[in-house]
């Protein structure tokens, strides 16, 4: 295979030249691939419905086995999820678009070959503009595309005293495949090789993510695969427009394993240019526990796949009624958003970024509706709702947290009924499925003692049983306060009022220094 | 011959209806002319001896209670062993599928079923519906009725020689490239490539997906109708299913071809026809002119093209279609070490000769470098046939032609030149790629005593015309449709 | 149009049939004929003809997203040649797509 002089050998060529400090010669050009899994209620092609989790191959039917005889009929919503992130992207809705049949043997693929979009994708060139430390970048969208997912295949190796278990595909003896992901809808967002760096990647990454989470299309979770990225790599002499060779890195299953692979490949293939070695196109493996790359296929490898229209569907073309109406109902997009954060509730762009990649943009809006102070919400959002979700895995989207009870728990700490400490273990509560803030202030008897009669003979007694502490106090020494306040507080099991408490402290042990 | 075998599918169910016989009797009748002469003709598979018969009972019961029965109810029917039956072995006469129960009927299976047509058997045919011979079957060749020594034509023989053999007076086949028609010329029977989407494909297994189409098979034309009223109409879970009603074929039925326009197409008239054939064809098509028809001549310039580019077309789409038989999932295995491997074995061994030929065909011709000049370059073609077609139509209402260039060859006489093989299509390939219904009417026998066909063409959804002008040169020529003569099945049976 | 054993070779690879050296041979021939009978159609020119791929002409068919029964359980393997609890057993896989 001839190989025509391009930027990687132009690269070699002055990595030669030059002799040192060569990575500040070279620019990375990256490009990503994201895969996101829809959340319809059925698959790509069969009335399957979509359901994680129990038993292999139950969510199956003769259409997504592919069955002889079976026929795929195109999931209308999936379509409009194309539609909706392809107007989300500022992409053109193709007038006409086709489904093509993508050909290889592969024991996950049902009919050894995926429907997928070829040269008619139904969404084309848009643009996604991502925040970065040195600013912002504008990263191009080249297609959208619908395609069918494979099915799940585990690899098993059989040990001598545990049996038959699973592992990785190098060394395992047999493989077991499940179809219940077989034929679950597919976007596919290309981008242009507009990207330099790993934090740039990050970065249009998390902004894709959140526009995702923002049209309600996929839960887009890198780490359960439901959204998955794969990413191109080359280097060229800074100032070169020639791309260099290009390798595919796959496998990382997180924004962090995203950031780690391109730096890896990006210092693999430095130095390699600069001992004056060539770039192999190929495609490479991200493994997180060693934290490098390996070959997973080299170009002579690379598949005819055999493209053709499947003449088992028709084209799509939406017509332009359905197109303008998805563009009117299009929800407020994660950037704009940001800027009216920032605009009309004066939160910093790292918290507003916060509450989108965490999915609680909606309850923060719902809560600031209901009354809630913009900082207050964001506040408990980002903290306490977002870490206790993630806990125990639960998709903030779906927490029983609905905004007017946050803006209730606001409330009641504003107004004092509740310290900060009673307020989270109310909310809790309440993200338990409890009740509102007050059913559950109730049900527990939690409201703060504010009450500076009841309080004072609680005070007094907690002086008179600590009078090394007092005396202290006395002293001048002020940190010993805490020893009395901590006294009050668990004779009142937490309900008393600091601020209050401190306050009668302070008067009592002043009088009593005066007398 | 039992009367109730030798009798047509209309006259059966009539009566049916008058109560003058039972659906047990009739089946029953028709079991036993299987059982006395599939052993000469070879046409099923199987048979569903048990099935059918409860069918029938079941039939009667309703009939007794006044309860509502089908419009096919108690006829006889072979099925083409490439339509899926549920829990019933759906083999496309491919050792690949040999012991395959499909979990669920394809939605002609269904249809049949409501109008309580009683399918008796699955029919052989040439694998996965690629020959014109039924000598592809991986189990064993079909004979043609009329001559034992000789093919019934394919891929649907099997379903063909049962009707034509009066073992059932009804068969479904599927015509890709002229499956149904060619066989149906060869042994003497009404064969129907219906619209491409008139019919559903689910259930169907595919061989081309843009080309094939279930067709009904019947002595005579009425009954064809009676068949395909029952099996068309839209189906959702066929994405090219046309969203229309089964067409009415009835009303128009008798209507005679006075004041039509019948083109004969001049590219299908020329060299490589039989001479037997033209002196037939042409007789039948002075008759039309004699019932009142003008008969004109057309050219379908690009015709000539049909073959090259269905030798492009479907082969890609079936290299692809036949992907999924990789021994994972359903159907044969032979076991390798790796899975690659094993999937290249389990092809290898499960695929016949010709079925190997024509996925590496499309292989290629969907490959790298070659996609443009081949399979783009033959869609290009598909288009210049069709509006050859379209200009044709503008002055006519039907066209004619021979079904098949020849009559009936011997078993083996093509096998080793598949090329020749192809050329059995010639005169129906056109028709798939347009889209467009044919129907191939037997209209006479050449002087070896073998039945000639004549094709009849309409234009997309044009079925009423079309059985019409089929129906009026049959009342005409009055044809026998029991084979005879030396070799024939008539020889060897009572 | 006159193929070489290796060009049946890779596209006999391409479709995963294990050919015997004999078959290569007679396949070699056998689609050369075909394919140079096919190639009739490169007489035409076409290049400003819009390619078909189904004569009738159907846009937009769709199915709403509304969950239909799965096959019950055990359906889905039962005509596996091999399977292993639920899910369908192949021998070890040396190729990633
Ligand atoms: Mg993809
Ligand atoms: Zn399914």
């Amino acid at each position: 295979m001839s190989v025509a002089p391009d930027a990687s050998t132009q690269a070699q060529r002055a990595a030669r030249d030059s002799g040192v400090e060569q990575a500040a010669r070279f620019e990375a050009v990256i490009g990503l691939e994201v895969h996101v899994e829809l959340n319809t209620a059925t698959k790509m092609f069969c009335g399957c419905a979509i359901d994680f989790g129990g038993e292999p191959n139950v969510r199956t039917c003769p259409v997504c086995l592919g069955q002889p005889g079976s026929l795929p009929m195109i999931n209308v919503k999936a379509v409009e999820y194309a539609i909706r992130l392809g107007l989300a992207l500022g992409c053109d809705i193709a007038p006409s678009s086709q489904f093509h049949r993508k050909n290889y043997f592969y024991p996950d693929m049902p009919k050894n070959y995926q429907i997928s979009q070829y040269d008619v994708p139904i969404c084309l060139g848009g643009q996604l503009e991502v925040a970065t430390a040195d600013g912002s970048r504008r990263v191009g969208i080249t297609r959208v595309h619908m395609e069918e997912d494979t099915g799940k295949t585990i690899h098993m190796a059989v040990h001598s005293e545990r049996g038959a278990i699973s592992g990785r595909i190098h060394g395992a003896e047999y493989s077991l495949v499940d179809y219940n992901r077989a034929g679950i809808p597919l976007l596919e967002v290309v981008s242009e090789p507009d990207i330099r760096s790993a934090e740039q990647a990050r970065a249009y990454l998390t902004e894709l993510r959140a526009i995702v989470l923002a049209l309600e299309i996929s839960d887009a979770k890198l780490e359960e695969g439901s959204m998955r990225c794969d990413a191109n790599v080359s280097l060229r002499p800074v100032g070169h427009s020639v791309f260099g060779t290009r390798v595919e890195v796959k496998n990382m299953n997180s924004l962090r394993s995203l950031g780690r692979a391109i730096d890896h490949e990006i210092a693999r293939q430095t130095e390699l240019l600069s001992s004056g070695q060539p770039i192999v196109q190929e495609t490479r493996h991200w493994n997180e526990d060693t934290a490098t790359t390996s070959t997973l296929r080299a170009k002579e490898e690379v598949f005819d796949y055999r493209y053709f229209s499947d003449p088992d569907l028709v084209p799509v073309e939406p017509d332009s009624d359905w197109v303008a109406r998805l563009r009117a109902e299009l929800v407020e997009l994660p950037a704009a958003r940001r800027s009216r954060y920032a605009a009309e509730h004066g939160l910093a762009p790292g918290t507003a970024a916060l509450l989108q990649s965490s999915g609680l943009a909606g309850r923060f809006d719902e809560a600031v509706s209901a009354g809630a102070p913009p900082a207050e919400a964001a506040k408990w959002l980002t903290n306490e709702v977002a870490a206790w979700c993630n806990e125990r895995s639960v998709d903030p989207v779906t927490a029983a947290l609905p905004g007017a009870h946050l803006a209730e728990l606001t409330r009641l700490v504003a107004d004092g009924t509740l310290s900060t400490k009673l307020a989270r273990e109310v909310l809790e509560a309440v993200l338990a499925g409890e009740g509102s803030p007050g059913e559950v202030v109730a049900a527990r008897g939690l409201a703060q003692i504010s009450d500076t009669g009841a309080l004072g003979a609680v005070v007094d007694t907690a002086i008179a049983g600590n009078a090394a502490a007092a005396q202290r106090v006395r002293d001048g020494n002020t940190k010993a306060i805490g020893a009395l306040v901590g006294a009050v507080m668990r004779a009142t099991k937490g309900q008393a009022n600091p601020g209050l408490v401190n306050e009668l402290l302070q008067a009592r042990l002043k009088q009593a220094g005066e007398r | 011959m039992h009367p109730l075998v030798a009798s047509d599918a209309v006259s059966l169910r009539m009566m049916l209806d008058n109560r003058e016989v039972s659906a047990t009797e009739i089946t029953q009748a028709h079991l036993d002319r299987i059982a006395e002469t599939d052993q000469h003709v070879s046409a099923f598979i199987r048979t569903l001896d048990q099935s059918a018969l409860d069918h029938a009972g079941d039939i009667d019961r309703r009939l007794s209670a006044g309860s509502r029965v089908g419009a096919l109810a108690g006829l006889p029917l072979a099925l083409k062993d490439i339509l899926c039956t549920k829990g019933v072995e759906t083999t496309c006469g491919s050792r690949m599928l040999q012991h395959y129960r499909p979990p669920y009927d394809a939605t002609v299976v269904r249809k049949l079923r409501e109008a309580d047509a009683i399918v008796v058997g699955k029919a052989n045919m040439d694998e996965f519906a690629m020959g014109s011979s039924c000598e592809n079957s991986a189990f064993f060749p079909t004979r043609n009725p009329w001559d034992l020594e000789r093919v019934p034509g394919g891929s649907s023989g099997g379903s063909v020689a049962a009707v034509a053999a009066n073992n059932v007076p009804l068969g479904i086949g599927t015509d890709t490239g002229g499956s149904v028609r060619q066989p149906a010329a060869l042994c003497g029977v009404v064969g129907v490539k219906p619209t491409y989407g008139l019919v559903s494909r689910f259930g169907l297994i595919a061989f081309a997906s843009s080309l094939d189409q279930v067709g009904p098979i019947a002595r005579t034309v009425g009954d064809a109708a009676e068949l395909l009223e029952a099996i068309a109409g839209h189906d959702p879970r066929d994405a090219t299913s046309i969203p229309t009603e089964a067409p009415d074929l009835h009303s128009a039925l008798e209507a005679g071809v006075e004041g039509l326009r019948v083109g004969v197409v001049r590219e299908f008239m020329g060299e490589g026809m039989a001479d037997g054939v033209r002196q037939v064809v042409t007789a039948a098509i002075d008759r039309f002119a004699a019932l009142g028809a003008e008969v004109v001549d057309v050219s379908l310039p690009h015709a000539g093209y049909g073959v090259s580019a269905y030798y492009l077309i479907a082969p890609s789409e079936c290299s692809s279609n036949l992907s999924r038989y990789d021994g994972v999932r359903y159907g044969l295995r032979v076991d390798g070490e790796t899975t690659e491997q094993m999937m290249a074995s389990t092809r290898e061994a499960g695929f016949g000769r010709e079925v190997k030929r024509r996925i590496m065909i499309g292989t290629y011709a969907l490959s790298a470098g070659y996609y443009d000049a081949y399979y783009a370059q033959a869609q290009r073609v598909r288009t210049l046939i069709i509006r050859d077609y379209e200009a044709a139509y503008a002055g006519c209402d039907v066209l004619v032609s021979p079904t098949s260039p020849t009559t009936a060859f011997k078993l083996g006489e093509r096998a080793a030149d598949p090329l020749a093989m192809y050329l059995s299509d010639v005169y129906t390939i056109p028709s798939n790629l347009a889209g467009a219904p044919a129907l191939s009417l037997p209209v006479g026998l050449d002087h070896d005593g073998l039945p000639v066909g004549l094709q009849l063409m309409a234009p997309v959804l044009g079925e009423p015309v079309l059985f019409r002008a089929a129906r009026a040169l049959e009342r005409e020529l009055a044809i026998d449709s029991t084979p005879r003569g030396p070799g024939s099945l008539a020889q060897v049976a009572a | 149009m006159s193929l070489s054993t290796d060009d049946v070779r890779h596209v006999a690879r391409l479709a995963r049939l294990a050919l015997s050296d004999q078959e290569v041979e007679s396949l070699r021939g056998e689609l050369s004929d075909i394919l140079a009978y096919a190639d009739k159609i490169s007489e035409i020119a076409a290049a400003d003809v819009p390619p078909t791929s189904h004569a009738y002409p159907l846009r937009n068919v769709y199915r709403d997203d509304i969950p239909q029964p799965s096959l019950p359980a055990d359906e889905a393997t039962a005509a596996a040649p091999q399977a292993e609890e639920g899910r369908f057993r192949v021998p070890r896989i040396v190729e990633e797509p």
